[in-house]
């Protein structure tokens, strides 16, 4: 089996499309991605992140569009012609070889001699310090450990791509913070290029180089981490991104660079992200930047108070009613009158009614 | 943040199959058709002779007629048979039902000390095929004097029938959530009205999925009733077996004739049931998920 | 119940034997299995304890003189080599060739319509299929017409009344169960375990080789136990499609002859008993092979 290109230079998505039936779960996806790069794909579930990754693997065709590992199409390949490594969602470990044999199975394929293999098979428990587990059988491991041989699997065959499917979500709390750090410490020491799809934001953010946001089978925005948090290209990235306070308002001054919105009945000084086109406009704020204060703008009441150990995290309503999430480092009673605001810089404001 | 560039190509991604890949699944393929070609062909070849006047050395019959299920009828009887048939498939589908639904009730929502004997006693009677118990079970039954009669038929028949409904229904139950039943009890309700207000309604697709099952497979059990039945209690499958087993003496058209009479009293209940079953639970594989 | 005597029943030490059985899941519900526990234990055990006690009730001499007569009389005890040289090959070629066509299937939409047609033979039974074959295998029914009139043999073939019409007989009647049976473990099967072999470079072969096979093999075991137990009971095929005095006395007409032809109720118990235990045999030999190969469960495992 030929190595594809182990050592590129780009991997290249090129107007990807994939079509089940009339649902479009992947449309006109363009990527590029450099050698090294951690990529995460992020979206809610439906967003195409994981066909976008079967369609990586070559588990399923596109229907338009193409692929390419620096010069070379590969869309027309067979997974087993590509030779990326992929971690499956629930691992995928074969049930009737040990953790040695599982390991082992890529290189098998690859045709290495038994010495080779030993030795690789070695390096690959030391890599993910399962070093004395090599003898047994899946079912008698946890979960964390077989989510460790699923990445060494896919690691020692040496792929030019990793590619990795929400690995971490059927483990509890603790431990995918733990495997979060493992997976970041084994993609720099080996030096891989990984494709990480997930729904957590968390995850994305804390992992990757690059992340790419998806929704409904599109591209919404790619950007680094501190680009996204701070910066959402759009109102529907935003929501996903934690920006809670997401509301429909008139648009009260615009221009230069800066714009004023109406919220309850108050002005609110925000930062335009998107050309504002008509009177209406989205303000996303996250709750953490909406504060009490002596002189905020915006005028409400508190709702629920939620402790939280070191702030506390409430919900208040306005006069016409609607919900602000907001922060507060003291305590704040239910029913107690509220002024809240927010940074300038802070406040995001996007073109038209909320999607 | 960089995009990519948009290269001219686009078009359709074709998976390149290799030919080997492709002539294996051909001749998959080929194989199946093959066995359906044939088991066609053999259903219909005892159609067309039945409808045939004569049929010696040529693809089809010299003429058409319907005479021979005329004759059928008086020579075979069959009146007398198709009722004695429905009265045995009756009782037995009756009964299995009432004898095994409230097993597969008991093994399906308590646990209890010889629970997996009792689970492989009922699995027994499906596992062995019919002639290896059918012998002794009818030196049994003639002993007490129920064989030769239709109540040796009908409970002959029971004993492959019970457990196949105890095995069918308890994947049904086990779906009901068993809170709906501590909800009755609490509410007043014993094991008997239970039954009646609660299970039976929520459970009546796979009570009747069970039945339709029973009563087709009852209608083709060959070989307990032929080891059980008098002259007068005989279904339908045994008195074609003898029919053909006679065939110097008969008309081979008017066996056929009454060939095709039983393939259609099996088929159309085996329409039926298929509304109601996947055709997999005849065997009494329960089907998997679709993923 | 007064509260007065609840709570003096409530103080007592001993629990009442109601509570006690209830503890081990034994009360009114568990009792609905009982008629039926009933029913298959006279109707289904006892026979064959009351088969194997006539058994060694022999008409004359002693006690194990019906097995005596079987193993020396060769046209008794050559009825086991009669079946087994129809149920064994018949019920390899069905395993066999089952699973390419359920591997095929597996993926089919409209696997409904398939399984129904196939299900056929089952439904309609074997009598009516002998019936079938009768006709359509005789000289003069279609198969043969297609063989000659196509040029591919000078005269027609026999296949009625001999071995190959029970053999064939046998594959139709059986197949269809084999199928499904073999169809429900290839369902089982996770799919992702393939989709992760071939991401590490394993083609169709590999795959079948690697992964399919080890984890279909305790099925097919199984599979192999139910089809052979079904195979070796033949009975109206052997007498109606093939030569039941000859090369097809297969050991069920065997013990039919002797109950319902000779009337010796004692001798057929003990060619029954034969019979079951020469089925358990090859079970047995077969499911102990299944020690050497995998036998867990064939999804992904999880943590």
């Amino acid at each position: 089996m030929a190595a594809i290109a182990r050592d590129f230079k780009t991997l290249r998505l090129d107007q990807v499309s994939r079509r089940f039936g009339s649902v479009n779960a992947l449309e006109d996806v363009t990527l590029e991605v450099e050698r090294g790069e951690f990529i995460a794909l992020l979206g809610p579930s439906g967003c195409g992140k994981s066909t976008a990754l079967n369609c990586l693997a070559g588990l399923l065709q596109l229907t338009d569009g193409s692929i390419w590992l620096d010069a070379t199409r590969i869309d027309g390949l067979k997974p087993e012609a590509r030779g990326f490594g992929m971690v499956f969602q629930n691992y995928a470990l074969f049930p009737h070889m040990s953790v040695r044999k599982n390991i082992a199975f890529g290189l098998r394929m690859q045709g290495r001699d038994r010495a080779s293999i030993a030795r690789k098979v070695e390096e690959g428990l030391a890599l993910v310090h399962l070093e004395t587990q090599g003898d047994k059988l899946p079912g008698q491991l946890s979960g964390g450990q077989q989510q460790r041989v699923a990445i060494a699997r896919a690691i020692v065959i040496e792929p030019p791509l990793v590619l990795m499917d929400e690995p971490l979500s059927n483990l509890d709390a603790k431990l995918r913070l733990e495997m979060r750090g493992e997976i970041r410490r084994i993609h720099d020491s080996v030096g891989s290029t990984t494709i990480y799809v997930t729904h957590d934001q968390d995850e994305a953010l804390s992992l990757a180089d690059r992340v790419v946001v998806m929704r409904a089978g599109r591209v919404r925005q790619v950007g680094s981490p501190g680009e996204l948090y701070a910066r959402p290209a759009h109102a529907d990235v935003a929501e996903f991104m934690g920006f809670r306070n997401l509301l429909a308002v008139p648009v009260a001054r615009a221009g230069g660079g800066e714009a004023e919105i109406t919220l309850g009945g108050a002005r609110l000084k925000g930062t335009p992200v998107e050309a504002l086109l008509d009177g209406t406009a989205t303000v996303a704020i996250r709750p953490d930047d909406l504060v009490p204060g002596p002189d905020g703008p915006i005028r409400a009441t508190a709702a629920t108070v939620e402790y939280r150990g070191r702030d506390f995290f409430g919900t208040a309503r306005m006069a016409d009613g609607t919900e602000l999430y907001f922060r507060s480092a003291a305590r704040v009673e239910p029913g107690e009158a509220l002024r809240l605001g927010a940074d300038a810089a802070r406040v995001l404001i996007y073109s038209g009614a909320k999607p | 943040m960089s995009q990519g560039m948009s290269a001219g190509a686009t078009g359709r991604a074709v998976q390149r199959e290799p030919a080997g890949a492709r002539l294996w699944a051909t001749s998959v393929w080929v194989l199946v058709g093959f066995f359906i070609l044939n088991l066609l062909a053999l259903i219909a070849t005892v159609v067309v002779n039945s409808l045939g006047t004569r049929w010696f050395n040529t693809w089809l019959p010299e003429g058409f007629t319907t005479r021979w299920y005329f004759s059928a009828w008086d020579e075979f009887q069959l009146s007398d048979v198709l009722i004695v048939t429905f009265q045995v498939v009756a009782a037995v589908v009756a009964l299995a039902g009432i004898l095994g639904v409230p097993a597969a009730y008991a093994l399906a929502r308590r646990d209890f000390p010889g629970k997996r004997f009792l689970v492989l006693l009922f699995l027994l009677p499906l596992l062995v095929p019919p002639i290896t118990f059918g012998i002794p079970l009818a030196t049994v039954l003639y002993k007490v004097r129920l064989a030769g009669s239709m109540s040796g038929v009908i409970v002959a028949n029971l004993v492959p029938t019970v457990p196949f409904v105890i095995l069918v229904m308890i994947p049904f139950i086990e779906q009901i959530d068993p809170r709906i039943e501590a909800a009755a009890r609490v509410f007043g309700a014993g094991t008997g009205r239970l039954f009646v207000h609660v299970l039976v309604p929520l459970l009546a697709p796979g009570i009747l999925a069970a039945l339709l099952l029973v009563l087709v497979r009852t209608i083709a059990m060959f070989e307990l009733t032929f080891f059980t039945a008098g002259p007068d209690s005989q279904t339908l499958v045994v008195a074609l077996y003898y029919a053909v087993y006679a065939a110097g003496v008969r008309a081979g058209q008017s066996i056929d004739a009454m060939a095709v009479i039983y393939m259609v009293t099996t088929l159309v209940w085996l329409l039926i049931a298929l509304r109601f079953v996947n055709p997999a639970q005849i065997v009494g594989r329960a089907p998997r998920e679709a993923r | 119940m007064s509260t007065a005597s609840l709570a003096a029943r409530a103080r007592s030490e001993r629990p009442g034997l109601r509570i006690v059985l209830a503890r081990h899941g034994i009360d009114g519900v568990t009792l609905l299995a009982v008629p039926s526990a009933l029913f298959v234990l006279a109707l289904f055990v006892y026979p064959f304890l009351y088969g194997l006690v006539l058994s060694l009730e022999p008409k004359a001499g002693g006690w194990l003189a019906n097995y005596v007569k079987f193993f020396s009389d060769h046209f008794l005890y050559e009825t086991i080599w009669n079946t087994l040289q129809l149920a064994i090959p018949s019920t390899l070629v069905n395993v066999l060739l089952s699973i390419p066509v359920a591997l095929r299937v597996r993926r089919m939409k409209h696997q409904r319509l398939l399984t129904a047609i196939l299900v056929l033979p089952i439904t309609l039974g074997t009598v009516l299929v002998a019936e079938g074959l009768l006709n359509y295998l005789g000289p003069h029914g279609w198969l043969n017409r297609v063989l000659v009139d196509g040029g591919l043999i000078a005269d027609p073939v026999r296949l009625i009344h001999n071995y190959w019409g029970v053999l064939i007989a046998l594959f139709i009647s059986i197949f269809p169960f084999t199928f499904l049976l073999t169809l429900s473990y290839v369902t089982g099967i996770d799919p992702s375990l393939e989709q992760a072999a071939s991401t590490l470079g394993a083609n169709a072969r590999a795959r079948f080789r690697h992964i399919l096979l080890p984890l279909l093999a305790q099925g097919l075991a199984i599979n192999f136990c139910l089809t052979f137990v079904q195979a070796f009971s033949v009975f109206p095929s052997a007498v109606l499609l093939g030569d039941p005095a000859g090369v097809t006395r297969v050991i069920s007409i065997a013990a039919y002859t002797a109950a319902f032809e000779q009337y010796d109720y004692s001798m057929a118990s003990a060619i029954a008993m034969i019979m079951g235990f020469s089925q358990l045999i090859i079970v047995a030999a077969v499911l102990a092979s299944r020690g050497l190969v995998y036998r867990g469960p064939a999804g992904g495992a999880k943590g």
